[in-house]
């Protein structure tokens, strides 16, 4: 019986394990990297998001919208009042209709949402050779290994396609993205931005703080999360040897 | 309930004498006599209605704040995700949540095919459950529409498309679930009406299944009868004590998933708004339904479709028909366990057979849900369909077969024997 069982635990153990890896046709290889917010204990780092707040503003904005934010969130990011709203101001928003009935454009302020850089999906195609770039709020979420994937499609793209391959009109090779084809040109170079922290901007610099920015702006929550988590787990696990100690009390007179 | 309970307090007697809710609750959570034999899986009927309540409640709250229309549900949900306050935790405790109410209800269910629970005198009880499990996955199902992600989208089109497979009425039925021509706005309107309904029945027959237990008592690892008070302990404080230690082992595991990987059980695309212009290149239901979409797509094309095709000149059952038909039939034969079960010896421990049986069964469902989380092509086509057709073949053949030509193992007397002879 001991025997079966134990065939049944391994089975049961190899099934869930096999799931991953036959789950995708072709196993693109994504290396795992250590960011500060992984683990139990992991937070973001500061420095880091406000890096990756620059190169979203300065490359990735022009394309890419970040919808579910709204520019009060970068308080998180240890900006001060003033900061954020000379930040939202560099943003025009249509609001109204004013007493006359008319739309009008004003600066965006600190509780307006991120302003998108197309109307709609159709300029944003238009201006893109017809593909959409997709809203980054909820990126790191929204793909299979979310950050490590976002950091290594940054730094996936190749100049030239490995032999044989057929590289559509207007498509660029990327290592990691599905098929190969992406048809966003690479956004990163060396010194692409010159960072106010005066780091050093490299491809790979550059590729990390825009994931940890993105990270940070899909689960704004997470440290909070991770912290009431602790502080959770060690009530319950006192309790657990409270209530372990109270049922034997109690059945010391049964057995 | 033939003895009424003196209460001290004159409230509660005055309370008591009118409607005996203190007498009910003082017999039935009190004095209860439950077997002393009961081991810690016998915690996840308790466990279970935990979390029902857990979920009525956090589902309510999040009611307040969600907006069920196709254009706004989607940043409804991350609003409550981001500018309600503590709504990451209402939301993840209701999503996770779903999850592990399927993992307690279904560890509690195989708990009752291992030790024999389903057997007279507790047929309702079992077929209650059964009902349970089955408004449990038309809720989860809809719920998980709610969010109107890719796979809320998407996966909503191909489930609510089965019932298409109906002859002749298919068309229309699937039209009127919808409320239109595709999944849309109405069709979220009304999946979020029953989402709020459906929990509520839910409740209803869990109090059923709670009044059931109470009359027939509960089975015990040993598979018999209660025979001597010396077999029983009261429920308070034995139980209590030990459903507490259950519980808080639970919400540990349950707090490490909210607090620490609250996206584990999910789909990432479920993070992309649903877009009815594009199919995700691979659509999978939530794991908890994972052997059942696997039994579902394993009826081959030309199996009774080409068969009764082939017989009669007409199509009655298509290949979808089919696989419409084995997965209802999958619960369906839970429903008439009691009666393919013939043995007379409860618990599986004394039926050596039957019990290897059980673990074969435990792993085919494991190779089920292995099956369902991967594309019906290659070599998964063929393990679903085996281990599709062992599921039946476990419940109608083997289940029936080895009831009858096996030899149990001696019974135990009473409960309390063992118990007793290891101290002398
Ligand atoms: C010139 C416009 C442009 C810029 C600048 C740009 N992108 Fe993109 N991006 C696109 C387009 C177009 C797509 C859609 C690609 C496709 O579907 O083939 C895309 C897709 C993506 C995707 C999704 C890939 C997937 O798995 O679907 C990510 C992530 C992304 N971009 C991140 C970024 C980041 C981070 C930056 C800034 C460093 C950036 N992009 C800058 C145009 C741009
Ligand atoms: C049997 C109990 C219940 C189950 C199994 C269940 C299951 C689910 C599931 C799986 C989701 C999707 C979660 C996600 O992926 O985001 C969901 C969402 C939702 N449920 Fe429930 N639910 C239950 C009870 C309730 C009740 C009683 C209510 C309301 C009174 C409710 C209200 C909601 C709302 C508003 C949402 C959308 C918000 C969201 O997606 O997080 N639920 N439910």
């Amino acid at each position: 019986m001991r025997r079966l069982r134990s065939i049944a635990v391994v089975l049961a153990m190899f099934a869930a394990g096999a799931t991953g890896v036959w789950a995708a046709g072709e196993k693109i290889e994504i290396p795992d990297r250590d960011w500060s917010w992984n683990g139990p204990l992991g937070s973001f780092d500061r420095a880091e998001l406000q890096r990756g707040l620059q190169v979203y503003t300065e490359v990735c904005a022009s394309c890419h919208s970040l919808r579910l934010l709204a520019y009060r969130n970068l308080a998180a990011l240890g900006y001060g009042e003033e900061e954020i709203k000379a930040y939202a101001a560099n943003y025009e928003v249509e609001d109204g209709p004013n007493d006359q009935g008319e739309m009008f454009l004003r600066a965006a302020i600190p509780s307006d949402r991120f302003v998108p850089p197309f109307a709609n999906e159709q300029a944003a195609r238009a201006a893109n050779n017809g593909a959409y770039p997709p809203d980054l709020s909820l990126m790191t979420k929204a793909r299979k290994n979310g950050a490590n994937y976002v950091f290594a499609l940054l730094t996936g793209y190749q100049d030239e396609p490995p032999e044989g391959f057929q590289l559509m009109d207007g498509m660029y090779y990327n290592k990691v993205f599905p098929g190969h084809q992406i048809a966003m040109a690479p956004p990163l170079f060396e010194d692409g931005v010159e960072y106010a922290d005066g780091t050093e901007a490299t491809v790979e610099r550059m590729a990390a703080d825009t994931t940890a920015f993105l990270a940070w702006a899909a689960e704004p929550e997470l440290e909070d999360r991770k912290s009431m988590g602790i502080w959770v787990l060690s009530v319950l696990a006192i309790l657990f040897v409270m209530t372990v100690a109270v049922k034997r009390q109690v059945w010391s007179d049964v057995h | 309930m033939a003895t009424k309970t003196e209460f001290k307090n004159p409230v509660v007697r005055w309370v008591d004498d009118r409607l005996p809710v203190f007498t009910y609750l003082d017999h039935e959570y009190n004095q209860f006599p439950m077997p002393r034999n009961l081991n810690y899986w016998w915690n996840f009927g308790a466990l279970a209605s935990v979390v029902l309540i857990l979920m009525i409640l956090t589902g309510i709250m999040l009611a307040m704040q969600y907006t069920p229309h196709v254009d706004y549900a989607f940043e409804s949900v991350e609003r409550i995700m981001r500018d309600v306050n503590y709504g990451w935790l209402l939301r993840y405790l209701h999503m996770n949540g779903a999850s592990m109410f399927f993992i307690v209800v279904y560890i509690h269910m195989f708990r009752g095919l291992y030790y024999g629970s389903y057997h007279a005198p507790r047929e309702l009880l079992w077929m209650l459950g059964v009902v349970i499990v089955l408004l449990m996955m038309a809720t989860a199902f809809m719920g998980y529409v709610l969010p109107w992600g890719q796979m809320s989208f998407w996966g909503a089109t191909v489930i609510t498309n089965l019932f298409s497979a109906i002859p002749w009425v298919g068309d229309v039925i699937v039209t009127w679930l919808w409320g239109g021509f595709s999944v849309d706005n109405p069709t979220l309107n009304r999946f979020y009406a029953l989402h709020y309904l459906l929990p509520f029945v839910i409740f209803a027959v869990v109090a059923l299944h709670v009044i059931a237990v109470h009359i027939t008592g509960s089975n015990n690892p040993k598979g018999i009868d209660v025979q001597v008070p010396r077999d029983t302990v009261t429920f308070h404080p034995y139980f209590t004590a030990k459903d507490s230690v259950g519980l808080v082992a639970f919400l540990l595991f349950f707090s490490a998933v909210v607090f620490f990987a609250p996206n584990v059980f999910g789909e990432p695309d479920n993070y992309i708004k649903a877009n009815p212009l594009q199919t995700p290149p691979h659509i999978v239901p939530e794991w908890y339904f994972l052997p059942f979409y696997a039994i579902l797509r394993a009826v081959p094309d030309n199996f009774i479709g080409g068969w009764v095709t082939g017989w009669m000149g007409v199509t009655f059952v298509s290949a979808k028909l089919a696989g419409v038909i084995a997965m209802f039939g999958s619960i369906a034969v839970l429903f008439l366990l009691p009666w393919l079960d013939r043995s007379k010896v409860r618990s599986a421990r004394y039926r050596p057979v039957h019990n290897a049986f059980f673990w074969v069964f435990l792993v085919d469902c494991f190779v089920l849900g292995w099956v369902g989380a991967n594309p019906a092509e290659g070599m998964f086509i063929w393990i679903g369909r085996v281990a599709t057709a062992w599921y039946f073949v476990h419940f109608l053949i083997i289940i029936p077969l080895v009831s009858m030509i096996e030899t149990p193992r001696p019974v135990p007397a009473s409960i309390s024997e063992p118990v007793l002879k290891e101290k002398a």
